[in-house]
């Protein structure tokens, strides 16, 4: 019995290896691939349009309302020490420094992420990767690497808008219905926030997430199974594991940047 | 863009092996394509059919042996290579394989647009020619998902007749389709392979229809050809398998039953079994 | 989807980014861009710097003038040797003028306040403030109140 899940344990972890190396591979070849610019801008514009435009709605609902409740839970916590003025300081830099890209990368993930998936593993299950390949056009370039490129990009814009947004979200909470003095919140805030040390990390971690999301989720609709069932299951993966990607890559980076690591 | 004065055969597979797991699906396989002829590949489903196709190319490799086109080995060639001999294949899959996000036109004139720096207007011109001669021209517009199965399959070999390829390939053309579109593709497949010169190579368990217009036959079982020739001369063949398969039997050389134990023990051992729930 | 909404919309949103990005540099972080050309540096030495970080303002009279460049130790006098960096518009500081360290409210952190002197020259780049104060540490104050009470109850003793 014990030899048994010893022995099933080595093979997830063999399975798990191989599937990092496979992605791997394929990371390095969309990354690495001859620029054909003049012919993959409009495909790599029309993606950031599908993954990133239709991606907003959702980013800045979310946005306020976590810049809402932030404020107002801040508010509770800063007048047990009458310390209320500096509830700017607290929203913004939460929100840049953590609430933005983190949050901002996991509704990512479920929304843009599982879509790539699910159409890249639409077209593999409907054989138009095969037709593409026969027809001597590397799918590679021609559906991968746009959709990648677009997933890095976008990300770090929507993260920066989600910031504003949030931030502003806490000001309509403390300044115009907690009645905070708008002067001390926004000036506490400016004098704490660092624009190199917070807000340039927080856009490059957001950049970091965009990469690693997108990667995930166009390997997996790559390679999933072409059935139905294999799709689900591979937008399912998609979600489950950029989302603690995410999560584990933001304490790596936060412990390089701001612990000296 | 056709096969002239050649005699030699276009495509040969000489002693391919190729194998999915534990299963064999080819064994120690030769065969060869004539130029300007139309090839048949048959034989019950399972067989690994639409695997030759990709064998051929160059999409999998064969354990051993060879794949020849033209005199070229394709199972040595790179990537970039693969990628330029495909330009003179085309291929039509099971499920026309339409890109579901452009128009007919456009998926039409993809492979053109790829791999020639033609002008807009002279595609246009290549399109539209494609689309009348399957007949869908005044469907230029729509998108896949608005079309028919038979009229995606015509668009699909529009499409891989593009760049009037010297081969083309059919994955079950036949297969699922009502009489109407059956007839239509027929005349197709046949009208193209004699105007252009070119070589098909179908892959079909569509008896009646696959041998009204085929000029040669291979039938494979278990991984081997069990017979070969023209329509005729395989009508008088006596090779069992050969015959179950164009006869359409139940039984025969491919078995009804699937292997299992002897009927009345495992009827009753299992009645012993339900009365001790 | 129609090419002009979709080459449209995407503009819009880089448009978007980019103005957001703007938002989060001059209003909500203290972004400020100290080149070489437009401000100069004044050395300090303190004492004991207490909580005094690198980027932490330096004022006149409650005004920003510039900022902690960087803070080292003075491996010979166990000092603390700060440079600032002062905008060069802020040429008019006496070279009397002394440098203290301060907190911002009662739990804030850190920051360096001029108070002017009267000397009729001024501080030019690479200079130094000689008059310096150092923080006020928490124990130190506490440490003077008990000490004060203890005065009071007992003025023989001490």
């Amino acid at each position: 019995m014990i030899i048994g899940s010893v022995q099933g344990l080595g093979r997830v972890g063999l399975r798990f290896f191989n599937q990092l190396g496979e992605s791997g591979l394929f990371l390095l070849k969309t990354v690495f691939q001859k620029p054909r610019l003049i012919k993959a801008t409009p495909l790599l514009i029309q993606e950031i349009f599908f993954v990133g435009v239709f991606s907003l709605p959702i980013m800045l609902v979310a946005s306020l309302f976590i810049g809402m409740v932030v404020g107002l839970q801040g508010f509770n916590i800063l007048s047990q020490f009458s310390a209320t003025g500096e509830l700017g300081q607290l929203v913004a830099l939460s929100v840049v420094r953590e609430l933005g890209p983190v949050v901002g990368a996991l509704l990512f993930a479920g929304r843009a992420g599982s879509a790539l998936t699910a159409e890249i593993g639409l077209m593999k299950t409907t054989e138009q990767l095969a037709s593409m390949e026969m027809m001597g056009v590397d799918p590679l370039w021609r559906v991968v690497a746009p959709r990648f490129w677009a997933g890095v990009i976008s990300l770090p814009l929507l993260t920066i808008i989600f910031c504003v947004v949030a931030v502003f979200g806490g000001d309509l909470i403390g300044v115009e219905w907690l009645g905070i003095d708008g002067g001390a919140f926004w000036s506490n805030m400016q004098a704490s926030v660092d624009f190199h040390n917070d807000v340039l990390n927080g856009v490059i971690k957001s950049a970091v997430f965009g990469a690693l999301i997108t990667w995930i989720a166009v390997y997996q609709g790559y390679a999933t199974e072409p059935t139905a069932s294999g799709i689900s299951r591979a937008t399912t993966r998609t979600v489950v594991y950029s989302s603690l990607t995410v999560l584990g890559m933001d304490f790596v980076l936060t412990a390089i940047m701001m612990g000296g690591w | 863009m056709g096969n002239c004065g050649h005699t030699d055969p276009l495509i040969r597979l000489e002693g391919v092996t190729f194998r999915r797991g534990d299963k064999i699906i080819f064994n120690n396989v030769s065969l060869s394509i004539p130029r300007g002829k139309i090839t048949a590949i048959m034989g019950p489903s399972g067989t690994g059919k639409t695997t030759l196709l990709q064998l051929i190319g160059g999409a999998l490799r064969p354990e051993s042996g060879h794949v020849y086109y033209d005199g070229l080995c394709v199972d040595e060639l790179s990537e970039r290579q693969l990628y330029v001999l495909r330009e003179k294949m085309g291929m039509l899959f099971q499920h026309s394989a339409l890109f579901t996000n452009l128009s007919v036109y456009d998926n039409v004139a993809f492979p053109i647009r790829e791999h020639t720096q033609l002008p807009e207007f002279f595609i246009r011109y290549l399109v539209l020619m494609k689309l009348e001669a399957v007949g869908l021209r005044g469907a230029k517009d729509l998108f896949p998902s608005e079309l028919s199965g038979g009229m995606a399959r015509r668009v699909a070999l529009a499409r891989a007749m593009a760049l009037d390829p010297e081969l083309i390939m059919y994955d079950e053309p036949f297969t699922g389709q009502d009489p109407i579109s059956m007839g239509v593709l027929v005349q197709l497949v046949k009208k193209f392979n004699d105007a252009l010169n070119m070589t098909s190579i179908i892959v079909s368990h569509d008896v009646p229809e696959t041998v009204s217009i085929a000029d040669y036959i291979y039938i494979f079982s278990n991984g081997v050809i069990v017979g070969e020739g023209t329509p005729e001369a395989l009508a008088n063949n006596q090779n069992p398998h050969v015959l179950q398969f164009l006869k359409g039997l139940a039984d025969g050389a491919v078995p009804f039953h699937y292997p299992a134990s002897h009927y009345e023990q495992d009827l009753f051992q299992g009645k012993e079994e339900g009365v001790m729930h | 989807m129609e090419r002009r909404v979709v080459e449209v919309s995407v503009g819009l949103l880089m448009i978007a980014g980019f103005l957001a990005l703007l938002i989060l540099a001059f209003k909500v972080s203290n972004f400020s861009m100290y080149g070489k050309n437009d401000s100069y540096v004044v050395t300090a030495k303190f004492d004991n710097i207490g909580d005094l970080k690198p980027r932490a303002p330096v004022s006149i009279a409650g005004v920003k003038v510039g900022q902690v460049e960087s803070i080292h130790l003075d491996k010979k006098l166990y000092k603390a040797i700060v440079t600032l960096r002062i905008k060069t518009q802020d040429n008019n500081i006496p070279t009397d003028s002394s440098a203290n360290i301060v907190t911002a409210g009662l739990l804030g952190s850190n920051y360096i306040a001029i108070t002017p002197g009267f000397d009729p020259t001024f501080l030019k780049n690479n200079s130094m403030i000689t008059e310096t104060n150092s923080a006020i540490l928490l124990e130190d104050m506490i440490g003077q109140l008990i000490f004060n009470s203890k005065k009071e109850k007992d003025p023989e003793k001490t």
